[in-house]
């Protein structure tokens, strides 16, 4: 039941400024995503939420109260880490208990509690194992439980799936969707994975460099990136950028565009959103094939355009070979314009 | 036929190995087993097998149940500082200063001195008319001459010169606790001392059982420390075992009965480290 505010936070570390007057609120409940690219300051935002790590200037407030100063055991939260930081030398029941045992609960609700949380992530046979002694998706749950069983007001998770192997991060994102609906507590997420945010969150924030390139719904960062970072870096495959020079007012652009004619733009266009066919139509460009990846369902093809390389979608069963032509058609209005000096999104 | 070729084959790689190993410690371990069952004075001459008499004359030797106890309260006193004042050393080592560097070489100098260089130089501080020790509290103590005083004060010699061995040991132990754990038990409530005695003690605990096999093995057999500090005085208060057998064997030229008394230091030794093995393998985190 906390709404978590950042405000205009920053972090040094000596010299080197690492988060740049972050200003953002997380709404009460929310499931809340920091993504970027390795390195931009994830974990180091949470760990500053947590209390392990100082804050350089601004504050970070709990439901409008500040909690600087306040060790990490009075924030009331629970924290998922990457390691899992499981404790090694304490057996899965020991682990579970710890938070608990250190607060002084009682002896039998503590057992109480475990048997409640080992049930719930099916982790009751493995609870007098020691950590070495399980995979890593049951490590993975019992850090979750672990985090779980004291019932914090704020969840913070750290890259918990990227230990993971595929189809396991797959199924844990589920789980991770049912327990936040079973509690619905404020979380703020951290990953590198752009499609990993997507899916599990209410709101994603996008980070790199130290600053917030984009903040909302999955949906809306993805249907309208706020800039080439943004553009670049949700959505797979990644969006083609192809630059040019406004020259002609196209029907279906706003008449706000008026200003940038003859000015250097950025278009960007989604490989999904890209058609290629096999023959010449009314409306087509027409490029050299350079490389083709099927997946399946879907077939990927790069093709070189006027110096460009553009990766479009066709269906399974087209059949074209390297260096061969092929034509396709950008639909105007799933088209993307960028300024190309501040990046900023235009259209 | 191959797996056999194989088997032999490493025999081969391991031999060099043993001979050398055989030749050094079981082939001289044996002799002074030998030895130990012989009257063998140099002086006189003498040299005749006599069994089991050099033990059973140990049994009842007042000078060696003296040099024992020495050897054990001196193991078990220096041992126990050094671990603590080890740990207490590691533990402030380990948090992030500003000259940390510079202060874990500092520490390490005593450990770097010579023993014989630094007994005399203990010898000197205890000194009673020009030692430092005597002139910084204004007493007059005979640190060396009183036989309570004499084998505590070669007991302060060890911790100041071992301590530091330990702590870097116990240091390296503490690196490889991973950093995330405090933080989650921080989150989880923990205290200072919650986090000491729920995280770090049970995970260094594989390495203070070594760094304890060590100094106690060490300690035990101690020699150069004390014997050049006191020689063993005054009133043989500060004799050990080492130095009584060097003694008997040395300044006595009793061979027989001083192996006796080696042969014993071996057995003690030989027993702690039985007990202490399966430990080490229980603690494998
Ligand atoms: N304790 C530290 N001292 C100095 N620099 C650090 C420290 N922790 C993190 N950094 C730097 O801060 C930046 C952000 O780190 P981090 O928050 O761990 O990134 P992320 O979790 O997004 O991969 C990195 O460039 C990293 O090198
Ligand atoms: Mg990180």
């Amino acid at each position: 039941m906390t709404e978590i505010g950042f405000h205009s936070l920053c972090k040094k570390f000596k010299k080197t400024s690492v988060i740049d007057d972050l200003n953002l609120t997380i709404e009460n409940r929310e499931f809340f995503t920091f993504v970027g690219p390795s390195g931009c300051g994830k974990s180091t935002i949470l760990n500053m939420v947590a209390g392990l790590e100082s804050i350089t200037s601004g504050m970070i407030t709990f439901d409008g109260h500040s909690i600087d100063g306040l060790p990490p055991g009075e924030r009331d939260i629970a924290m998922v880490f990457q390691s899992y930081a499981l404790y090694p030398h304490m057996t899965v029941r020991e682990n579970l208990a710890f938070p608990l045992s250190v607060r002084k609960v009682p002896s039998a609700d503590r057992q109480r509690e475990v048997e409640k949380i080992a049930a719930l992530l099916a982790l009751t046979p493995f609870l007098s194992r020691l950590p070495r002694e399980l995979s890593g998706g049951q490590r993975q749950r019992v850090a979750l439980g672990r985090a779980l069983i004291r019932k914090p007001k704020v969840f913070l998770m750290d890259e918990p799936l990227s230990n993971l192997d595929a189809k396991l991060r797959i199924e844990m994102r589920t789980e991770l969707k049912r327990l936040h609906r079973e509690f619905p507590v404020t979380t703020i997420y951290v990953t590198h994975d752009q499609e990993e945010a997507m899916a599990l969150s209410d709101r994603i924030a996008l980070l790199h460099e130290g600053a917030l390139r984009q903040c909302g719904p999955p949906q809306e960062v993805y249907a309208a990136p706020a800039n080439l970072f943004s553009a670049g870096f949700i959505g797979s495959p990644p969006m083609n950028f192809i630059e040019g020079t406004l020259l002609l007012d196209l029907p279906f652009l706003a008449s706000r565009l008026a200003e940038y004619r003859n000015q250097p733009f950025i278009a960007g266009i989604r490989p999904t959103d890209l058609r290629i066919t096999g023959e010449k139509r009314e409306n087509t460009l027409s490029g050299r094939v350079l490389f083709l990846e099927t997946t399946g369902e879907t077939t990927w093809i790069d093709l070189e355009w006027r110096g460009n390389r553009i990766r479009g979608k066709t269906g399974p069963v087209r059949r074209t070979a390297r260096d061969e032509t092929a034509y396709f058609t950008i639909p105007p209005e799933k088209l993307h314009l960028f300024d190309k000096s501040s990046g900023e999104r235009l259209w | 036929m191959t797996h056999r070729k194989g088997k032999e084959g490493a025999f081969l790689f391991l031999a060099p190995a043993l001979l050398i190993l055989a030749g050094i410690t079981l082939y001289p371990l044996l002799h002074v087993f030998r030895l130990s069952l012989h009257r063998r004075l140099l002086i006189f001459d003498i040299s005749r097998f006599v069994g089991p008499e050099n033990y059973l004359y140990l049994l009842g030797d007042t000078r060696f149940r003296n040099a024992l106890g020495n050897t054990i309260y001196f193991t078990v006193l220096s041992v126990l500082l050094e671990l603590l004042f080890g740990l207490a050393i590691a533990l402030l080592l380990n948090r992030h200063f500003r000259g940390k560097g510079l202060m874990r070489t500092i520490i390490l100098i005593p450990w770097a001195i010579p023993t014989v260089v630094s007994a005399r130089m203990w010898e000197w501080l205890y000194n009673p008319d020009f030692g430092l020790l005597n002139h910084l509290l204004g007493f007059r103590i005979n640190w060396l001459g009183s036989p309570f005083l004499a084998l505590n004060a070669a007991v302060a010699m060890d911790v100041w010169k071992t301590t530091p061995f330990v702590a870097l040991l116990l240091t390296a132990g503490l690196q490889t606790i991973p950093r995330d754990l405090y933080g989650a038990a921080r989150i989880d409530g923990a205290g200072p001392w919650t986090l000491f005695r729920k995280i770090t003690l049970p995970l260094l605990m594989p390495v203070i059982l070594v760094v304890l096999l060590f100094r106690t093995l060490d300690a035990f057999r101690v020699f150069d420390a004390v014997y050049v500090l006191t020689g063993g005085g005054p009133a043989n208060s500060t004799e050990t075992l080492s130095i009584y057998a060097y003694k008997i064997l040395f300044q006595t030229l009793q061979f027989g009965y001083g192996s006796a008394i080696s042969v014993m230091v071996f057995l003690c030794v030989g027993l702690f480290t039985l007990l202490f093995i399966p430990l080490l393998r229980r603690r494998k985190v």
